[in-house]
């Protein structure tokens, strides 16, 4: 079946980084849990030109915050493309369509579908949890509507929404063996690119990957790399104790528990810049996806010195130039 | 008849089975056994003529319905979703999951196999993959589960079965244009 209705197609600087085969970098814009509007643009400032793009995250870890659908459009005001994250725990089949028509007519290019952390970790442990349908099935939902041009019910939709679909898998939790499988079936439900947990554990990414290619996923899907400074011993004992699914092998640890008090700070930001160095190197590898635990600001340090950084330089108006070139042109996406 | 320390065990204690989250449970009985018992179930002639009696008497359907309760509950901690997905994840139910996940693990899963919102017991979907492993079907683990109606919370899965409302409930990667992606069957509607 073909949506190519004549739609003008959102064409992202993601999509266009990873269709390029560049390595592509996006990080993570956390909203907040107040009623300013200028707290993600002053986030976004600090990412602008040094990304293809920033996921806003959707009331992450199950703590209220502004929604990501609202700041992904504060994102796209300050200039920073947004990657609209939305998770299957606050919202039912009906909720989550609405959304993504939302993001889609309102030019959101990139959406990012997961369940959700359960409301047990959240600010709401009594609030209900609703997981109406699943991760995988929100993908497959997403991708029969831009693809195939319907909802759930069958019902029409038109047009049909363009966005860029990503999702999120973790090689490093039980069972390790199924990883790559999962993720083989989140894209052939529809997925295009996937951002992983937290990579620090090179030996077990490398054999996820190896996995990957023979599954071949790398020519369907761009695989974007989780990684983040560890900036104190602090930190790296929340990520290993508080944050379910997060691996941190000894060698790592005992190299942050070496250095003085003074240096762990700057050991941590090392140990990401030889992180995301090592990735560049691993075949299928299509980006790094740096969370960097508030400490965003120290993001184009970490970019310049793994030597993937700055962008080439696109401002958004440029972006958008290039789109109402394409839609000139009569370019419909054909699902 | 199962103590009722076997019962709290499995989780299938009513009031351990239907309060809060939902609890992982890992089954009483070898997925080598169920597999095997699955072709006692297999829709027939008599099954389906069974199932549409059921089904236009009230009563019959009550205790039928309560009977297979009972037996799931006590094996899988069953909580009657009515759209059974069970031979498709090495007999371990994805809706003891308390987040419900039909496709699979989430990334929650502790280094040690632990459910990240239950610790203290195993995640139901690394159980699934275990007994899938076992038995050579973790093949199943790779179908795409559709999204559940769930019109048919309470009624028997077996009826479901037998008048074949559960085809089409999953679906190999090819299969994933076929429209439309929920199933639409009316419940108790004849076929």
């Amino acid at each position: 079946m073909i949506s190519g209705n004549g739609h003008r197609p959102i064409s992202g600087r993601l999509r266009r980084t990873l269709d390029s085969g560049r390595f592509a970098i996006t990080a993570e814009i956390g909203p907040p849990r107040g009623a300013d509007p200028d707290a993600i643009g002053k986030k976004a400032a600090l990412l602008r030109g040094w990304v293809d793009a920033a996921n806003v995250t959707d009331n992450q870890s199950a703590h209220v915050r502004l929604s990501s659908f609202a700041g992904s459009l504060l994102a796209m005001s300050a200039g920073v493309e947004p990657v609209m994250q939305l998770t299957c725990r606050d919202r039912n089949r009906i909720a989550l369509q609405s959304d993504l028509i939302s993001a889609a007519a309102l030019g959101i290019p990139n959406i990012l579908l997961l369940t959700g952390d359960h409301p047990r970790f959240g600010d709401h442990p009594d609030a209900k949890a609703v997981f109406d349908i699943d991760g995988v099935q929100l993908v497959w939902t997403a991708a029969t509507m831009r693809d195939q041009g319907r909802l759930l019910s069958g019902r029409r939709v038109d047009p049909a929404p363009h966005w860029l679909i990503g999702t999120v898998e973790n090689p490093f939790s039980p069972p390790i063996s199924f990883r790559a499988r999962r993720l083989a079936k989140k894209v052939a439900a529809g997925a295009e690119f996937v951002q992983t947990q937290f990579v620090f554990d090179l030996d077990i990414f490398e054999r996820f990957m190896a996995e990957v290619h023979d599954l071949g996923i790398t020519e369907k899907c761009g695989v974007i790399a989780g990684v983040g400074p560890v900036r104190s011993l602090r930190a790296l004992e929340y990520i290993s104790t508080k944050v379910p699914g997060i691996h941190v092998p000894d060698a790592m640890v005992r190299r942050l528990r070496g250095v003085p008090a003074n240096r762990v700070a700057d050991e941590g930001m090392q140990i990401c810049v030889e992180i995301i160095q090592r990735l560049t190197e691993i075949s299928g590898v299509a980006g790094a996806h740096v969370m960097a635990f508030g400490y965003e600001q120290g993001i184009p340090e970490i970019l310049e010195r793994a030597g993937v950084g700055p962008r080439p330089d696109r401002s958004v108006a440029n972006d958008r130039a290039a789109n109402d070139r394409a839609a000139n042109e009569g370019s419909g996406r054909a699902g | 008849m199962p103590t009722r320390k076997h019962l709290d065990r499995i989780g299938a204690v009513p009031e351990r089975r239907h309060a809060g989250w939902p609890t992982p449970v890992t089954p009483s009985v070898s997925a080598r056994t169920l597999y095997r018992l699955h072709h006692l179930l297999e829709p027939n002639p008599v099954y389906r003529r069974l199932a549409a009696w059921l089904e236009r008497n009230p009563t019959a359907n009550r205790l039928f319905t309560a009977a297979e309760e009972r037996v799931k509950g006590t094996i899988f901690g069953c909580r009657m979703c009515g759209q059974c997905a069970l031979p498709a994840t090495g007999y371990a139910c994805p809706m003891t999951c308390p987040k419900q996940l039909r496709n699979g693990p989430c990334g929650g899963v502790s280094p040690t196999g632990m459910c990240e919102v239950h610790p203290e017991v195993r995640c139901v979907w690394l159980v699934a993959f275990e007994r899938a492993e076992t038995e050579g079907r973790t093949e199943d683990l790779s179908l795409l589960q559709r999204p559940i109606d769930h019109r048919q919370w309470g009624r028997s899965s077996w009826v479901n079965y037998w008048q074949g409302r559960d085809e089409g409930m999953w679906t190999s990667a090819d299969g994933r244009r076929r429209l439309p992606i929920v199933q639409r069957n009316d419940p108790g509607e004849p076929r």
